[in-house]
């Protein structure tokens, strides 16, 4: 095993931190899926900490990061892609759909679409101003009506005749939700009817002007939720597939784009090794007074050494 | 008399001359920061766009520093601006400032007897001078900017590029003489264009950007998007320039003409601001080759709202990808770089695509 040169790929996102373990070919090995819980340093040493206890001994040939932490997770493992979570996420869906036409991915706190032409994505929006429709809210709802967020969507498929709920600001969904229990509605209903509404409002949101056409790939986190899944299918009138690794394609996307670059440029990795879950991360942060911006600045210190900065707009700080 | 306006790109350099050279003491506005942003958007109606509550925390920056006369576009359209510089009057009143404000409207004549009520007389000589040296100011930084746009994807030592433009604007500012002008920009044109490396690695993407003529040319209420772009390695071009608007205001030169038959399959009518011209210059970047196009506007800014809505057709018909962006004070970094990324990954592999024909679906791309 040990001859055998592997590649890893992180998402550290806003609601977890996935890695992604992938074999020379790029197939994926293991899956590591972790809350991120407001902690993604020490989340991402217990991911590799599972990884090696799995696999001791073996030898990473390219690491790739992606997902609201990419930048951070970047330095900290020594990456050698950075990539933005719609190219993974897009890279990953056509690796395992090769004939994909659209992608839809609903994370933690936000929600895309990517449209796929011969294998190539060609056009994509992202949620911009609002998360109403992400599984944050979900997560919030589900803790609400104290209902283990797995379960979520099968209370949904339970349903007989989903009510209407305001879908388009997740506030007002929650009064609207209460004020149709008050009425006496079933949960069933209520929540059959709330995730037809986040279909509604992705759809009419992040889906608007886009050709939705088959074969359809939903990931992402919510894509568990079978009730959202449902949802879809009805609303697109066309079947909906969700990968077996639904919940990880953004960290396989970034494995699969590392591998590509090492091997395409034929270049080492930069990976710093397992050794660094020893090490002590830190950061701090400072406000920076030299002019009206007031720029928050960031430092992130390994071991006591700085290795990155950021959060400037002027050349002050440039220099690590 | 304090004279001051406010601020867009580097349009402040150009002005400023103008009324120096004019014998007039100008307050030039604080470049705009956060404070000015949070100064704008306190004290402006909510509803109103961007470019509306910048002007008006620049006045109230340049009011503090002493400035007692504004000069600020005016004129019955072409969107809502022109009744801008009336509603900023009137909150600046009620909040105790003392001032006058000159408005440029429409129309010589009334001008020419306004303008002698409010600066008194100016000999025609002096005119003359002020505005030869503005003119040939506003040249400058618009043919040098230009060249940034495009360098800044090439530059082998990071940052310089932007060094060097900062250093150009500093010295343009402090001049007065018009040959220092002219020779400052042929000094920067050679220092900038050798910035890139003699051997260049494939041919760079190439963006188009359009848009609200604000949004496009003041990097601070866009993020810095052509910045970004260009540290992505891509070339930026656009058509909207300080000079290249008011030499079409002043009817010296027609784009209109062209950006109208560009647009015509897909948007036969004036729409107010720029929409016409984002149509337009999206048709004419497309067929000039360019790999996308990325167009900007203030957040309900109606004129681009039409537009945007008939980019996607536009986008089909003439096979380019386009983003857009809608901007207000709530727009933040994190997620305009993750679309901008994403949008050059997306030309790249499309240009990629291209360039190797239908062998590219059978290469190791995603795997085996």
């Amino acid at each position: 095993m040990a001859s055998e040169k592997y590649y890893l790929g992180v998402d550290v996102g806003s609601v977890s931190t996935d890695l992604a373990l992938l074999d020379s070919f790029g197939n994926l090995v293991e899956k590591v899926y972790l809350r991120t819980r407001g902690k993604p340093v020490e989340v991402l040493k217990e991911g590799l900490r599972i990884i090696e206890e799995k696999y001791p001994g073996i030898e990473i040939n390219g690491v790739g990061t992606t997902g609201s932490g990419r930048a951070l997770a970047g330095v900290v493992l020594g990456a050698d892609v950075v990539k933005n979570e719609i190219s993974t996420h897009a890279v990953a869906a056509s690796r395992i759909f090769p004939d994909v036409r659209t992608v839809m991915e609903i994370g933690g706190q936000d929600s895309k679409i990517i449209i796929i032409r011969d294998g190539i994505p060609v056009d994509f929006a992202m949620n911009s101003v609002c998360a109403a429709g992400t599984g944050s809210f979900l997560d919030q709802q589900a803790a609400r009506l104290e209902i283990p967020i797995e379960e979520f969507g099968y209370y949904a498929l339970q349903a007989k005749n989903p009510v209407r709920i305001a879908g388009r600001c997740s506030v007002f969904a929650e009064s609207d939700m209460i004020h149709k229990q008050q009425l006496g509605y079933g949960l069933p209903e209520i929540i059959a009817g709330l995730c037809e509404a986040m279909v509604r409002n992705y759809l009419n949101n992040v889906g608007k002007g886009k050709e939705i056409e088959e074969p359809i790939v939903f990931q992402g986190g919510v894509a568990a939720n079978v009730g959202i899944r449902a949802a879809f299918e009805k609303e697109l009138g066309c079947k909906v597939h969700v990968p077996e690794y639904y919940d990880v394609m953004g960290a396989i996307g970034a494995g699969i784009l590392a591998r590509e670059y090492i091997l395409e440029n034929k270049k080492k990795t930069n990976f710093k090794g397992f050794k660094i879950t020893d090490f002590a991360f830190k950061t701090s942060s400072f406000e920076c007074d030299g002019c009206p911006n007031h720029c928050e600045i960031v430092n992130i210190y390994e071991n006591e050494k700085l290795i990155a900065r950021w959060g400037y707009q002027c050349a002050r700080w440039e220099a690590v | 008399m304090q004279i001051t306006f406010p601020h867009m790109g580097d349009m402040a350099v150009a002005v400023k001359a103008l009324f120096q050279e004019l014998g007039f003491s100008v307050v030039v506005p604080p470049p705009i920061s956060r404070k000015t942003l949070n100064l704008g958007v306190k004290y402006s109606p909510e509803f109103a766009c961007l470019p509306f509550k910048i002007n008006l925390g620049n006045f109230m920056e340049a009011l503090d520093k002493g400035a007692d006369l504004i000069v600020m576009g005016g004129g019955c359209g072409p969107c809502r601006f022109g009744y801008y510089a009336e509603v900023q009057r009137e909150i600046l009143q009620e909040m105790g400032y003392e001032f006058s404000m000159y408005v440029i409207e429409p129309g010589i004549i009334n001008n020419i007897r306004k303008i002698r009520e409010t600066f008194g007389p100016l000999p025609f000589r002096k005119v003359v001078s002020a505005v030869r040296l503005a003119w040939n100011k506003a040249r400058a930084i618009d043919e040098i900017y230009k060249l940034v746009l495009e360098k800044r994807a090439l530059e082998v030592e990071e940052g310089l590029v932007d060094k060097l433009y900062a250093g150009f604007i500093r010295k343009i500012d402090e001049t007065m003489s018009l040959d220092e002008v002219r020779r400052l920009r042929r000094e920067y044109r050679e220092k900038i264009e050798d910035t890139s490396a003699k051997y260049k690695r494939g041919i760079p993407l190439k963006v188009g950007l359009v848009g609200e003529i604000y949004l496009v040319l003041e990097p601070f209420v866009n993020l810095e998007i052509e910045k970004r772009l260009g540290q992505l390695g891509v070339m930026v071009e656009r058509d909207l320039y300080m000079t290249n608007w008011l030499l079409n205001f002043l009817h010296l030169r027609n784009d209109e003409k062209h950006i109208r038959r560009a647009a015509r399959k897909y948007l036969g009518s004036f729409v107010g601001g720029h929409g016409i011209d984002s149509v337009g210059n999206t048709v004419r970047y497309s067929r000039r080759g360019f790999d996308g196009v990325i167009q900007l506007g203030p957040f309900t800014c109606m004129p681009e709202i039409i537009a945007r809505s008939i980019l996607p057709a536009v986008s089909k018909g003439e096979g380019i990808p386009v983003l857009t962006f809608f901007f207000d004070e709530h727009s933040a970094d994190a997620g305009i770089q993750t679309r901008l990324e994403a949008f050059v990954d997306l030309l790249e592999r499309k240009k990629r695509q291209r360039m190797k024909g239908l062998e590219y679906k059978g290469e190791i791309v995603y795997g085996q």
